[in-house]
């Protein structure tokens, strides 16, 4: 964090001033820095939520942590031949006491006192008194109206070694000793080191209300503002937020985030974890509960769009129990599949979470692409996948019309390989049973070739619309000379055609010659096979 | 010591720049590709030399970028090689480009497959393509590697290796190797660095498969490695014992095999007939040939043992690359993680 400011030069208060124009990715790093900031007040007031007296310490740490130019300052100065002659010596000197540093504040100051052996004893004074000045311990016995009393009297203490005019002669520590009283005006002068109100606020307590309660710190955070922004400057989005923080009013600092980032990553993040402290659910908006749940869709719904991280958007909807499987559902479907990877890693996505519907929709799309460019081996792959028969079934299809118009199958590769994918449509069932007797036929197998033809008639595996293609394949098998189909399975096939021709009778005729043509194949078949049959061996 | 390094990109792939065996250098340079940006990169990285071997153990180098290069589309396999160009549109459908899923190098030579089921033969020197095998796959083909200098074995997306020999002019596989129950696709193949016939391949189901290219079609064995796709998986190049799987799961394991006798695997050829017979295939030259660790088809008969090499389940493990004692591997995180203390 320091790191940070230091890069950017600036604190957190100049970061609307810069014109985001000439500076894109310096005005990033400030409205980090502003997140920041928020974040951790957030975490004081609400998450901690610390009381009085501890109250006070966390918001020293807070406004330590975002102001931490003082520690490059103090670098500066001591790595100079003279640090005390320095010019940005006091300068140092009055922000440790500002920020309640007061050991490394007695620290530097004792470089200075041996510079000016004549005014030692004023220099001890003050070492003194800065030595001195209580500090809450909330571990420790002490209970918070002992601090109370004994911080009192050192304030009283203080107060009158500045009546006396003890640091008169020293203007810097006469300054310090007002600071250390608590005086406002003094305070006000210092702006410049200060740079920002919520400074002025925490040091303004730390001097004159160090036992301050969380539900009266937004008056002092209130009159800190307007003491501190004079006629020139104008109250930015980020002081209402921080006042917003101040009074305790969860639900305006998140409205307020929400509209002046143009981003919900904060207000998700932030909004998650007050969910998770139970800190808004005391509240009564009637969308209390789901506050969070909204915001966290927002979020991930835009980290939906974003090219590469909507693979991160799919555990933020894990996380929002009501709506975000629905939303989810909506949203996988339109990432853009440019690869078949990048839509390996979708499905592995809606299949680990029994989607569905959206497996289908997906696969559906791959095939469709593939079948569009001719890759039908891919295409099947995609319904096996989605266990899609209908598609395999239009797969299928596609195959058997490529042999009917080319008479020779494409992508044997994939038919003679289908494996148990064979059995997800009938269709691709009767694709691969004829490719095997397309196969069987080649080897000469006659026999089992005839059986497993007949068989596709019989057992239906065959659509209709094919059996004249069916029957035809027979046809060189019954002109064989050597009989091959049986008497009975003569019958089965005759029977088969006339189921063929009976059902087409209204349609257009089917070839007639053809049809007349198997009648009398058939016939000739079967007069052979009952005299085969017939026949008693001698 | 694992160090993960967040770059901002996610990592398709990772590979090492090879040193050369004479030197006893662990590989320092990597070159990584995105994918799912906007502009996707090809980026060079180095881990710094480790000095001299004095050096103490926890010496974490964090990656520096040496240099970087815009490229088109998601990068999807990456091979190193010493000369660099560009051949646009290899990959295409009648109406639009494929994506190109695989590459292999066999300098000079390099062959290349992708979704429109091509594989096309480059020649570093020349300018135009070489040869292409138009639809050698009806499917997608996933990955290509070389088998020996004229052969290529490649996986596609219904579970099969088809081994390709690159001397005949036909346009059809000189075999084909698939399991006989799902054909599940494959993604990813690798071949054992001294034992030709060895290749080992992963896919969809995650499941581990060894197989024996002469032996016909059958694995020879199968193991459940990871519980969703499995994207790479590489043999040690010098350790062959050892052998690496990451996975969609966001786990990256390494297998260690050991025969179980303590002379090493391939010594072993005659003298375990008796363990050569009792398994279920026995390889086809007898009891003369070597017989690796990977190749016992009951694996209680050879120790196997699995570590997870990630300390915690990240989003997908993409890639990874081993050389030495160096494991680098890319993250859907965004993350390479690069381990220089291998156990091999």
């Amino acid at each position: 964090m320091e790191e940070l400011q230091q890069v950017a030069g600036v604190d957190v208060f100049d970061f609307i001033c810069l014109t985001s124009a000439f500076f894109p990715f310096f005005s990033q790093v400030s409205i980090l820095l502003a997140i920041e900031l928020i974040w951790n007040l957030c975490e004081v007031l609400f998450i901690d939520a610390a009381p009085a007296g501890s109250l006070l310490l966390h918001l020293l740490d807070w406004v330590r942590l975002h102001k931490a130019d003082v520690d490059e300052k103090a670098k500066d100065v001591l790595q100079s031949d003279s640090p005390a002659e320095h010019h940005n010596y006091w300068d140092v000197v009055v922000s440790y006491v500002l920020q309640g540093r007061l050991e490394e504040a007695r620290q530097m100051l004792v470089k200075q006192a041996t510079l000016q052996p004549a005014s030692r004893n004023m220099y001890k004074l003050m070492d003194s008194l800065l030595s001195k000045m209580p500090f809450y311990n909330p571990g420790g016995t002490q209970t918070l109206t002992e601090f109370d009393v004994k911080w009192r009297n050192w304030h009283e203490e203080v107060d009158r070694y500045l009546k006396d005019n003890t640091f008169a002669s020293n203007r810097h520590l006469e300054l310090i000793c007002k600071i250390l009283v608590g005086d406002e005006d003094t305070l006000l002068e210092q702006k410049e080191l200060l740079s920002t109100w919520y400074h002025f606020l925490v040091t303004r307590l730390l001097y004159s209300h160090p036992t301050v309660k969380p539900t009266d710190l937004h008056y002092y955070a209130q009159s800190c503002l307007t003491m501190f922004l004079d006629s020139r400057s104008v109250q930015e989005p980020l002081d209402s937020i921080l006042l917003a923080a101040f009074e305790f009013d969860i639900y305006l600092v998140i409205k307020d985030c929400s509209i002046v980032l143009n981003n919900w990553w904060f207000v998700a993040h932030l909004t998650d974890l007050l969910d998770h402290c139970k800190l808004l659910q005391s509240h009564n908006l009637n969308f209390g509960s789901n506050m969070r749940e909204f915001l966290l869709l927002e979020y991930a719904s835009g980290l939906f769009t974003h090219h590469s991280l909507w693979q991160c958007a799919v555990d933020y909807f894990d996380h929002c129990p009501e709506l975000g499987r629905a939303c989810l559902e909506l949203q996988i479907e339109r990432v853009p599949l440019d690869t078949e990877r990048k839509a390996l890693k979708v499905l592995r996505i809606c299949e680990e979470r029994q989607m569905s519907e959206q497996v289908r929709s997906i696969c559906k799309i791959m095939a469709m692409r593939a079948l569009r460019n001719n890759r039908l081996g891919s295409a099947l792959s995609w319904s096996i996948r989605a266990k899609d028969a209908a598609f395999a079934t239009l797969i299928s299809e596609r195959f058997l019309q490529d042999y009917c118009a080319k008479g020779t199958f494409s992508d044997l590769d994939l038919i003679d390989n289908l494996g148990p994918a064979m059995l997800l449509s009938d269709r691709l069932t009767f694709l691969g049973k004829y490719r095997e007797f397309h196969k069987l036929y080649g080897e000469k197998r006659f026999k089992e070739a005839a059986k497993l033809l007949l068989s596709l008639m019989t057992a239906k595996i065959a659509p209709q619309s094919f059996w004249m293609t069916l029957l035809t394949d027979a046809l060189p098998l019954l002109e064989q000379k050597e009989v091959i189909f049986s008497a009975d399975q003569t019958y089965e096939l005759m029977y088969c055609l006339e189921e063929l021709t009976s059902s087409l009778d209204t349609e257009e005729d089917v070839e007639q010659t053809k049809v007349e043509l198997l009648r009398l194949s058939l016939a000739r078949n079967l007069a052979m096979a009952i005299i085969k049959e017939g026949t008693v061996e001698t | 010591m694992e160090s993960a390094k967040y770059v901002s990109q996610k990592i398709s792939k990772t590979r090492w720049r090879p040193v050369s065996y004479s030197s006893l250098q662990q590989p320092d340079i990597f070159a990584t590709g995105s994918w799912d940006n906007e502009e996707n990169k090809v980026s060079v990285w180095s881990i710094g030399n480790l000095g001299s071997s004095g050096l103490e153990d926890g010496f974490e180098g964090d990656p520096q970028l040496i240099c970087e290069q815009k490229h088109d589309g998601d990068v999807l396999d990456l091979q190193t090689m010493s000369i660099c160009k560009h051949w646009a549109r290899a990959h295409r459908y009648p109406s639009d480009n494929a994506p190109s899923t695989g590459v292999a190098c066999n300098s000079p030579e390099i062959v290349t497959v992708g979704e429109d089921g091509r594989i096309i033969v480059f020649r570093a020197d020349q300018e135009g393509v070489v040869r292409v095998i138009e639809n050698a796959d009806s499917s997608t083909l996933h990955a290509v590697t070389y088998l020996r200098t004229t052969e290529v074995l490649t996986v596609n997306s219904i579970g099969q290796l088809k081994l390709w020999d690159l001397r005949q002019q036909s346009n059809s596989p000189s075999q084909i190797l698939s399991l006989s129950r799902d054909r599940v696709p494959l993604y990813c193949v690798d071949r054992h660095p001294n034992q030709q016939h060895i290749v080992a391949t992963g896919g969809q189901d995650g499941m581990l498969c060894v197989w024996d290219v002469r032996q016909g079609n059958m694995p020879f064995s199968l193991m459940e490695a990871h519980s969703a796709e499995m994207w790479e998986v590489h043999f040690h190049p010098t350790n062959p014992d050892h052998l690496f799987t990451c996975s969609e799961d966001g786990s990256l394991l390494h297998w260690e095999t050991s025969s179980p006798s303590e002379m090493p695997s391939f010594l072993q050829g005659g003298r375990n007939s008796n363990m050569t017979s009792r398994s279920a295939m026995a390889p086809a030259g007898g009891n003369q040939s070597i017989i690796s660790a990977w190749l016992h088809g009951d694996s209680s008969k050879s120790r196997l043992e699995t570590t997870h090499m990630l300390p915690s389940q990240t989003l997908s493990v993409n890639s990874l690359d081993v050389l030495g004692q160096c494991l680098v591997c890319g993250t859907d995180g965004e993350a390479i993680f690069v381990n220089r203390q291998v156990p091999v």
